[in-house]
């Protein structure tokens, strides 16, 4: 008895040719607009002023201002990245285990913030750390601290603020991998003598990888453009590429110098994207059947 | 994984596992009473309760027209994305469509590059195609952004429909074109109103590209919240976070139910 | 071959040379085949054996890489499905989940844009030739597996079309609702006089049910003839493995011979036999030779091939025994009839049959 879906997905289609480019028409037009031709264009500025120059390149890794910025952003996507891990596994490990109503709970307590404002989730970030903010007010009221501290504008509150806009990002990937292990091998493990920990060192965490890949890969990647939370957190001492990467076009109009920076950044990602395209199979999400 | 007694490490675990789920809800859930308390500068716990600050941000011409803008903004790309994107599904999945792992790359895309660099290069050219401010502009950037995970959702109830369903229409005399409005349409019905959805959350809280292709008087609500949080943190901001928050868990309990039959799709999503 | 060759004046569907590869493989692999009006053929083979592939480009779901499909000697080969006025049924049933049974029913009349009432009316009509009358508001999903097909079928014959396709229709139900069902479908077939191909994997299902059975095997069609003489003479060695069951004793060839010839040959283990030449052999050939389990017999005096029962089935009407030769070891049919003698394990018999029985093809 066979339930698969017949072949003749791959081998019968519907649309002909030239029908299907029709239907892939519209979706053309608006990348085409709104996605290659933006790129193409900035990248173009970039590279031509107009004759072929590598000038705006140069910039961004001879002059110590940008270079600072640059190593800056990297630092704080990974502290974020590990954060994120460290705080999200224990969490999809949990979840792993849950069953029903928590199982339910959990997912929502997930899912909510993610779908939540990056705006509203930075701005209860700002409430809380101001100087006479929540924290501020609860360090002073149990005499941890004398007089309110300076929490905004530090590398610590934009690390944790960031961390917690992208924790759900980490936690998903992990939580799908761990789910997908079966029961069966640590019950196999466990039979075999391994204790607690050795079960979770030999088999869930290499077990997991592909979720720690994943998720990693996803989180740092979103660090290193993010705008917003930076934006609103940090001060100028925070910068990181994106706000560089909007002063320059907003304040200085300096287009090919934003577009160097913005290749740059667009090469880190293809580079990471590739590497690791392997583990993570973006294209799943596509190239299925 | 397996139910086994609770160890003390497990239990450790556990513990810590939902200290992070407190962390990870906590902040935010602390501006739904902040929004309701008296002082002009924020506390916990409030001082009393008022609507002061709601009443404030529905009387603020400003505010009422991000808000508005966005609704429109998020409304059109909702209809638009979801439209591109079930015929470049439907393209992809059900017809012959030469060149497809071009398209393919390309629909991943906007999820790969990230928001900051799509927001940069759609404020160079939409300024010089005077797109900047317009609904246009917007839509077309939003609907860009959201392709990705409309696409998805929309792929994932294709491949979930059985397309023998498909053959039988046509071996019924059912046209390709009225054997997907009779037959595939109704099926995964589901899918596309979650990718609607879907589409009008993208677009309605996104801040980044709002933030650069926005002018003087065409804002998004994003990029007015973004202006007031740099510029004058005033509670009404915190009326504002609060009805934004509601309206998506609305649109996504919406999702949840008109979509139950089709679930899964696309969960995760994109931030700048 | 004649290029203008078009179907024999009798033919319905002619499927002409047809050619359809996937990648390297040859999905279908330069296949001919008549269908008569009002005959019920069978397509049947292996898994993978290229019978959905033949179905699908008859029916217009794929296109062929070369070859033709007729209808009425009417070239349909790159006619869209929706255009050839066939019926079809799927393996999984495929009624649209979201209409009432009677909607479902209704559907391809709607699509002839028949009225309201004629469609009502003649899809309960349907309906009640495949016994389901009061049944037609229901949802699909509140109907069991054969309730579902026999829907399906009402269906795909509603609209009068000639030609009934189905893909393995029944391999989803389980034994005794199949068997019920190959009865029933045959009834509607000859009911309506409607033209069936019929794809199964099962050979007792298009013995029992078919005209004429089509033998597929890697693509190519093996065999084209009716039950019995696929049964009693297999064209090829595969159809006699596929086609009921078969002992293989290798041989080589002890003189040349024509297919219907007796020959001669020394079986594996050093006896000699005489056998019927299937293929045109030549001396010194390795040949297969094939024997039916009921045509071998069992006797206590010497002069066949030697013997030593291992084992007995018992299996109710009949019993099986395997039996050591000096070769392989094969299997021998006993009726309930002679099965009052049967041998016990150990007993050392003589194995013989007639010539005409034991078919010697070319070994590959
Ligand atoms: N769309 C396809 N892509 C690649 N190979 C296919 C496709 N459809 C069928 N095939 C191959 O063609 C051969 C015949 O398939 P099919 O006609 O489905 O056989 P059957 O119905 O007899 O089981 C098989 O080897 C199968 O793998
Ligand atoms: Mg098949």
């Amino acid at each position: 008895m066979k339930s698969r879906p017949s072949r003749f997905l791959l081998g019968g289609r519907t649309y002909s040719p030239a029908v299907s480019l029709l239907l892939a028409l519209p979706f053309l037009l608006v990348i085409l607009l709104a996605f290659l031709l933006p790129l193409g264009m900035l990248l173009r500025e970039s590279a031509f002023a107009p004759g072929f120059t590598v000038e705006h390149y140069r910039k961004v890794f001879d002059e110590p201002v940008y270079l600072r910025v640059m190593y800056r952003t990297v630092r704080i996507s990974i502290f974020v990245t590990l954060i994120s891990l460290l705080l999200g596994y224990p969490l999809a490990l949990l979840m792993a285990r849950a069953r029903g109503l928590q199982l339910s709970l959990l997912l929502i307590a997930v899912l909510l913030p993610l779908w939540t404002s990056v705006l509203v989730r930075t701005y209860a970030w700002l409430v809380l750390l101001q100087r006479d903010g929540l924290i501020n007010d609860m360090l002073t009221g149990l005499g941890i601290i004398d007089a309110p501290m300076q929490l905004l504008r530090t590398e610590g509150a934009v690390v944790l603020a960031m961390s917690h806009v992208l924790l759900p990002f980490v936690v998903l990937p992990l939580y799908a991998s761990l789910r997908a292990i079966p029961d069966d091998y640590e019950r196999a493990a466990k039979m075999l003598g391994a204790n607690g920990f050795a079960v979770f060192r030999h088999v869930t965490l290499p077990l997991s990888m592909p979720g720690i890949t994943s998720g990693c890969l996803m989180v740092f990647l979103l660090a290193l453009g993010f705008f917003v939370t930076p934006a609103l957190i940090g001060g100028p001492q925070q910068m990181m590429l994106a706000t560089l990467v909007q002063q320059q076009v907003t304040e200085l109009l300096n287009w090919p110098f934003a577009g160097a920076i913005i290749g740059v950044l667009l090469f880190a990602v293809l580079v990471l994207v590739i590497a690791f395209n392997r583990v993570v199979r973006l294209d799943r999400f596509v190239g299925q059947v | 994984m397996t139910r086994t007694p609770i160890t003390a490490s497990r239990f450790a675990i556990n513990a810590f596992a939902y200290a992070v789920v407190v962390f990870l809800l906590v902040p935010t859930a602390l501006i739904i009473p902040m929004s309701f308390g008296p002082d002009r500068f924020l506390k916990f716990p409030p001082a009393g309760f008022t609507l002061h600050w709601y009443a404030a941000y529905f009387s603020d011409p400003d505010w009422l027209a991000a808000t508005f803008f966005s609704i429109r903004i998020a409304a059109l790309t909702a209809i638009v994305a979801t439209i591109v994107g079930t015929l470049i599904s439907l393209a992809l999945v059900r017809g012959r469509l030469p060149g497809k792992p071009a398209f393919e790359l390309l629909v991943v895309g906007p999820v790969i590059v990230p928001n900051i660099a799509l927001a940069i290069a759609t404020f160079l050219v939409f300024d010089g195609l005077r797109l900047t401010g317009t609904t246009l502009g917007f839509v077309a950037a939003h609907t860009a952004l959201a392709m990705p995970f409309v696409v998805f959702t929309i792929l994932a109830s294709l491949y979930r429909f059985d397309a023998d369903l498909e053959r039988a229409a046509l071996s019924c005399g059912a046209s390709p074109l009225r054997a997907f409005f009779w037959v595939t349409l109704p099926q995964i019905m589901p899918g596309i109103v979650s990718a609607a959805l879907f589409a009008f959350i993208i677009s309605f809280d996104e801040p980044v590209i709002s933030f650069f292709i926005s002018d003087l008087d065409h804002r998004s609500l994003p990029r007015k919240m973004f202006e007031d949080i740099d510029y004058n943190v005033s509670p009404i901001l915190a009326a504002v976070a609060t009805v934004l928050t509601g309206l998506t868990i609305l649109a996504l309990v919406i999702g949840h139910f008109l979509g139950r039959s089709g679930r899964s799709g696309s969960t995760t999503r994109k931030t700048g | 071959m004649d290029l203008q060759h078009r179907s024999p004046p009798g033919d319905h569907v002619g499927v002409h040379d047809l050619v359809k590869r996937y990648g390297d493989v040859a999905a279908v692999d330069s296949v001919s085949l008549g269908v008569k009006k009002g005959e019920f053929l069978a397509l049947l083979g292996p898994s993978g054996s290229g019978k959905t592939t033949i179905l699908m480009n008859i029916a217009g779901f794929d296109f062929p890489d070369s070859g033709r499909i007729e209808i009425d000697g009417q070239d349909v080969t790159w006619t869209p499905p929706y255009k050839r006025n066939l019926g079809m049924v799927f393996q999984r049933y495929t009624l649209f989940p979201h209409m009432s049974v009677l909607d479902n029913i209704a559907f391809p009349l709607r699509m002839r844009k028949i009225g309201r009432a004629e469609r009502e009316e003649r899809a309960r009509a349907a309906l009640k030739t495949v016994r389901l009358d009061g049944y037609g508001d229901r949802k699909p999903s509140q109907l069991s597996g054969g309730q579902q097909q026999r829907v399906a079928m009402a269906r795909a014959v509603v609209y009068n079309p000639e030609v009934l396709l189905m893909d393995e229709p029944l391999s989803a139900l389980d034994k005794n609702l199949r068997e019920e069902m190959q009865i029933e479908i045959k009834h509607l077939q000859r009911e309506l006089g409607v033209t069936v191909i019929f794809v199964t994997h099962d050979q007792t299902e298009a013995l029992t049910m078919a005209d004429r059975i089509a033998v597929l095997d890697h693509g190519k069609l093996q065999q084209l003839d009716t039950p019995r003489a696929l049964y009693e003479a297999p064209a090829s060695a595969f159809v006699a493995g596929f086609i009921g069951e078969t002992n293989f004793w290798p041989a080589t060839a002890a003189n040349d011979a024509a297919p219907g010839d007796e020959v001669a040959v020394e079986l594996e283990g050093g006896e000699r036999a005489t056998v019927m030449a299937a293929d045109r052999l030549s001396r010194q050939q390795a040949v297969r030779v094939a024997i039916r389990p009921e045509n071998l017999r069992l006797s206590a005096d010497s002069g066949g091939c030697a013997a030593t029962v291992n084992e007995a089935i018992y299996a109710g009407s009949v019993t099986t025994l395997l039996v050591r030769t000096k070769g392989p070891i094969l299997r021998v049919r006993l009726t309930a009839a002679t099965a009052a003698s049967e041998p016990a394990a150990g007993t050392s018999l003589s194995l013989g049959w007639q010539p005409r029985h034991a078919r010697a093809y070319a070994a590959a």
